[in-house]
């Protein structure tokens, strides 16, 4: 079985977002890491792997820093990697990474692309099927189980509520949610190992493709910050004074019961 | 001409979600500034029913696609149809709610129509041009991203919650336009073998107007009850924290927080909870924050309104006793 992951490296949890200068987002003295949800899709991939054999690739896009998720992404068990690198993909949207993705995995044998369900940075929740709509193929989103029995898999989805059982055939997108399976550490025997496998950069010239040819759909006007919270006043009292003027504050002044 | 500002309504069950109703009432005030048609278009089975609704809601026009091919949600067949509709009556802006069937359906229609998508918008204005312009959380509302696009028409997923439901208007009529599914067998690929949904009689986490979330403070799942009770008087969801959900007191979907579920409630109660960045960032565009803690230093209190320094498992249950004597005056 061929697999391929797409993820992709995001700012730590804990980061705190400042805007630079020209009112960008600054990556300075971020730290980055894989992003959480595509370490189920990672650790998926490596379990069909482990189970059906074949190989499996991960790809990702970004500045040389990516490289690093790709190396551990390698050294938890992933065959290989691709690094989608080139300054135009600064100023792209989701419709034009997802054409520029689909362009990189038709080049790569797949029967099922693994992507984890949201990224933490952005939050669009697009490229994935995006993906799988300029592949022309099926997606399941949010995925809770997978199950693979040949070129069909039955995939328990997550939704508002409740789950959903889907019949799929692949070649597949499946997008992964927290709860498919509990993400390997890489080994050191790993670590090792990842420094001499494959990593490959292409930039937008080798995909034949050029910048001219990636129209904006969607433009980024500007980036704000949320106004800070202010903390308001503590109660006080014993517990049960503070519970009585919390309900009353509750009602009368906040008039939100 | 104006070619108008469609909603996609959900339905589940003949049951109009309600963010569904939020976009109708905000989509109304939108359409009434820009002078467009406000379109409301609904897929499904037997869903006839519901225009009536929708024309009281807000909707100038009602599109019913009803099949039975259409009676759950599917990814193939929902943008299909929707694809075909849209590029038949060229609307400036197609709206639906960040659901699960939004977040699924929308980048998939987005990118066979080739055009932008703001996804999980927290707002939405008219700009220069008298066209939309979006607001959306970024690192989970850490900083926001203002959009626009000049391509039309302009996709965009809000967030549930953002906007009020206004009173509907008894009597008011829309036109209802039918129109017939066309589904090829390939649109069918992915298959819904099963639809299950947990009962439960508490909100939807992100739909909730009051949210009791519990953290580390909890000391383990059994202590939950204690939340479950004050979220029973008050008809509240109720949440966790990470450290809650790592430590396997929860279910991740009852997580709040960055890797977890954004919420914007009206009310939202942290209990024990010290208030990790990643965990305000799911939270922090609640309207009112309430923190009980027994840390007079915890961080949650930095964001809270109203603030209590005490023992959570002396302070919840007389909360509760509270609560039901305002309910029941």
């Amino acid at each position: 079985m061929n697999i391929v992951v797409f993820i992709k490296q995001t700012f730590d949890t804990e980061a705190k977002i400042v805007l630079d200068a020209n009112g960008q987002i600054d990556a300075n003295g971020v730290n980055l890491i894989i992003n959480p949800y595509d370490e189920y899709a990672i650790e998926e991939g490596i379990r069909l792997k482990e189970k059906f054999g074949g190989e499996v690739t991960v790809v990702t896009m970004g500045g040389a820093r990516a490289q690093e998720a790709i190396r551990t992404a390698l050294a938890m068990g992933i065959d290989k990697g691709v690094l989608i690198s080139d300054p135009a993909l600064e100023n792209t949207d989701e419709c034009a990474k997802a054409e520029i993705l689909a362009k990189a995995i038709s080049q790569i044998p797949y029967d099922v692309i693994l992507v984890g369900r949201i990224a933490i940075d952005d939050g669009a929740s697009q490229i994935a099927v995006r993906l799988a709509e300029a592949l022309k193929i099926p997606s399941v989103s949010s995925v809770l189980k997978l199950e693979v029995a040949g070129t069909q898999a039955t995939a328990t989805r997550e939704i508002d509520g409740g789950t959903e059982l889907i019949e799929v055939s692949f070649p597949a997108v499946i997008t992964a949610q927290k709860g498919l399976n509990d993400p390997r550490y890489p080994s050191v025997a790993g670590i090792m190992k990842a420094k001499k496998k494959p990593l490959q950069t292409l930039t937008l010239a080798d995909l034949g493709l050029n910048a001219g040819d990636l129209s904006l759909k969607m433009n980024v006007d500007k980036y704000t910050l949320p106004n800070a919270r202010q903390g308001g006043r503590k109660i006080a009292g014993d517990a049960a004074q503070a519970a009585n003027e919390l309900a009353r504050l509750l009602r009368e002044e906040a008039k939100v019961l | 001409m104006a070619k108008g500002i469609w909603i996609i309504v959900e339905q589940r069950n003949l049951q109009i979600r309600k963010v569904s109703l939020e976009l109708l009432s905000q989509g109304r005030k939108i359409a009434d500034q820009t002078g467009e048609p406000l379109v409301a278009v609904v897929l499904g089975q037997g869903i006839d029913g519901l225009a009536q609704t929708l024309a009281e809601g807000g909707a100038d026009k009602v599109i019913l696609v009803d099949d039975a091919k259409l009676a759950d949600y599917t990814t193939g067949a929902y943008t299909s149809v929707l694809n075909k509709l849209i590029s038949k009556d060229e609307p400036t802006a197609v709206l639906m709610g960040n659901t699960a069937v939004g977040k699924d359906l929308a980048p998939r229609l987005a990118q066979r129509l080739g055009v932008g998508l703001a996804s999980d918008c927290t707002g939405m204005e008219i700009d220069a041009t008298n066209f939309l312009s979006f607001k959306r959380p970024i690192y989970a509302g850490k900083a926001f991203a203002h959009l626009s696009s000049n391509v039309r028409p302009i996709l965009a997923t809000i967030r549930p919650n953002t906007f009020a439901v206004e009173a509907p208007v008894a009597g008011r009529q829309a036109e209802v336009s039918k129109e017939a599914a066309e589904i090829d067998a390939s649109d069918l690929v992915a298959i819904l073998k099963e639809v299950a949904i947990a009962a439960s009689k508490r909100p939807e986490l992100t739909e909730a107007n009051v949210i009791v979330s519990g953290g580390r403070g909890m000391k383990g799942p059994e202590n939950y009850n204690i939340l479950e009770d004050l979220a029973d008087v008050i008809g509240a969801a109720v949440g966790a924290s990470r450290a809650a959900v790592d430590s396997g007191w929860k279910e991740h979907k009852f997580q709040v927080g960055q890797t977890g579920k954004t919420v914007a409630p009206t009310l939202y109660i942290a209990c024990g909870i010290s208030g990790a960045i990643q965990h305000l960032a799911g939270m922090g565009s609640s309207k009112f924050i309430v923190a009980i803690n027994k840390d007079p230093e915890a961080n949650i209190f930095n964001v809270a309104d109203y603030g209590i320094v005490g023992d959570l498992f002396e302070v919840v249950p007389l909360l509760t006793e509270e609560f039901k004597k305002l309910v029941n005056e």
